[in-house]
């Protein structure tokens, strides 16, 4: 346990240590599309009933701010220690392909909740936010920035250039978390995009953990939860595959 | 029997279409200096890794103290540290952090741990650097602290891949000074240096890997045995002015009252020699030989320089 403790005590010493970079630069940012987007829709007929535009978008950008991050902790992370060469001191070590991952995604979701609660603070101070259902609100911010930070190994260990981790990041993970009902509802989309966004798994994340403030969400939140798990078993299954296997780790 | 230091058995690697690994059999007793040389390519980077757990083996097993280090990985490492040839180090971290991490990996922590990692720094000579950033370190500073991070969970084998390279002399030597150190504590050191004068001084046993297997495995003084070539000098009255005829393939340096000859062993006798620079004119003042070092038997066994 030890091991297990160390690793995940250096990698959330790894981003505290540019806490500016990673935790008050994501906030700033979810902050201004607050601002930005509240301001632009103003008047518009709530999305939810009873939920002010502004409320609505806070928990989507919560989500979409752990996703991001959660995903940017561990892969960045890995591969900035792969291209450097100290994730040998790693390798040497005797830690577990389960400690190894555990660490990992330990490390990002403790990030992406510091993210979140940073805008949440600071959401309050303009609107007021209920927390209907906060088991539920803890268990998707859970398992979905555990899923992402799960992602965020596989696109670490595939990896072998920055571009190319920056392209996964900017191809994949961006365009589906803003893809996924941060700005607008499910409902207010066409058939045939509210098909494509219930093949996106990041959509039952904002769809349940908005559940949680508001006890509305246009997805049943259980199967929500449901469909967020086993996108966050299959992720996880094929990290700890990569790892195990030593794919681009071990030669 | 003790259980052996390292033991490996039909380790082969392959990298794609290069066959970097063929066949290493290898036995490192426990206590041993043993230094494992090589040209560039020849394989001992790729031993190394595969001992340590770093690169997966394409055949063959190899064990630390005993355990295998697929099978029983935890044990094999926490019997293993390895100062990698490459300066590398996280740039997030200052020495104490890093090396305090390191021990933790290990599963050690405590004041005991504590007390060790600080004897590290003294032995080091990086307590004045202790609390600086990785970043802010000299390249020889870099080096001391991979050493210690090498030793963090007190391994009882320590391998060393080139802990030299690019490192001045006075670093050099006191990095010696700690090495021998570890040895005489009964630390088993596995040394791969291009400096082979370190080699030679330092190591009990030394194996000469080529093109990945093993050209040579012995006691340090056999495998000094093992040239072909020993070096004669001799010291003339007259001015050298030409070579007789009969040694001018044996000519290895000429200067004005003196000529420097390699001999084959058991080819070439010294009485005849003499005799035939007495037949060309010269007196001979003064003669001297002097066995191969270990750099002349490498190139022998590695490049077949006659």
């Amino acid at each position: 346990m030890i091991g297990f403790r160390t690793l995940l005590y250096k990698e959330v010493l790894r981003f505290y240590k540019v806490f500016l970079q990673t935790i008050l630069a994501p906030i700033i940012t979810a902050l201004l599309y607050l601002v930005v987007f509240s301001s632009t829709f103003k008047g518009r007929p709530d999305i939810l009933p009873g939920v002010s535009y502004l409320a609505f978008l806070v928990p989507g950008l919560m989500m979409m701010s752990m996703i991001q991050n959660a995903f940017a902790n561990s892969s960045s992370s890995l591969i900035q220690s792969k291209i450097a060469g100290n994730l040998i001191f790693i390798l040497l070590s005797p830690l577990s392909t389960f400690e190894f991952f555990l660490a990992f995604i330990g490390a990002a979701v403790v990030r992406a909740f510091l993210v979140a609660l940073g805008i949440y603070v600071a959401a309050i101070v303009f609107v007021a936010m209920p927390m209907r259902h906060p088991v539920y609100l803890v268990l998707f911010a859970l398992f979905g920035s555990g899923a992402l930070g799960a992602l965020g190994i596989i696109a670490g260990i595939w990896s072998e250039r920055f571009d190319q981790l920056a392209g996964f990041q900017n191809f994949v993970v961006v365009p589906l978390s803003f893809l996924s009902g941060v700005f607008y509802s499910l409902r207010s989309l066409p058939p045939i995009w509210q098909t494509l966004s219930k093949m996106n798994p990041l959509l039952y994340m904002i769809d349940g953990f908005r559940y949680g403030f508001f006890g509305l969400s246009d997805v049943s939140p259980l199967a929500s939860l449901g469909i967020v798990i086993a996108f966050f078993a299959v992720i996880s299954i094929l990290a700890l595959a990569l790892v195990a296997r030593g794919y681009r780790l071990r030669n | 029997m003790p259980v052996p230091a390292i033991w490996t058995e039909g380790l082969e690697k392959h990298f794609g279409s290069v066959h970097a690994l063929r066949g290493v059999d290898l036995e490192v007793a426990s206590g041993e200096f043993f230094g494992l040389l090589g040209p560039n390519g020849a394989g001992k980077s790729t031993l190394i890794n595969i001992l340590a757990g770093l690169t997966r083996a394409s055949a063959g097993h190899a064990r630390i103290c005993g355990h295998d280090v697929l099978t029983d990985y935890r044990r094999s490492r926490q019997a293993l540290g390895v100062v990698p040839q490459e300066i590398v180090f996280d740039p997030f971290f200052s020495v104490r952090e890093i090396l305090r991490i390191q021990a933790g990996y290990f599963g050690l922590k405590g004041p005991e741990n504590d007390r060790w990692r600080e004897e590290l720094l003294a032995a080091l000579m990086l307590e004045d650097k202790a609390d600086a950033n990785m970043r802010a370190l000299s390249g020889g500073m870099k080096r001391r602290v991979l050493i210690a991070q090498a030793l963090v969970h007190r391994p009882q084998v320590v391998i060393l891949d080139e802990p030299t390279a690019g490192v001045d002399v006075e670093l050099r030597a006191s990095l010696w000074v700690f090495i021998r150190r570890l040895h005489a504590e009964g630390h088993t050191i596995v040394l791969t240096t291009h400096y082979l004068e370190e080699a030679e001084a330092l190591c009990d046993r030394i194996a000469i890997l080529k093109d990945g297997r093993i050209a040579a495995l012995d006691r340090k003084q056999a495998l000094l045995r093992r040239a072909v070539h020993k070096t004669l000098t001799v010291t003339t009255a007259e001015v050298m002015r030409s070579v007789p005829p009969g040694l001018q393939d044996k000519v290895k340096k000429v200067a004005e009252h003196c000529v420097e000859l390699s001999l084959h062993k058991g080819v070439d006798s010294i009485p005849g020699i003499l005799e035939t620079l007495r037949t060309a004119g010269y007196t001979i003042v003064d003669l001297a030989t002097e066995e191969a070092d270990l750099e002349e038997v490498f190139l022998e066994l590695t490049q077949g320089r006659p």
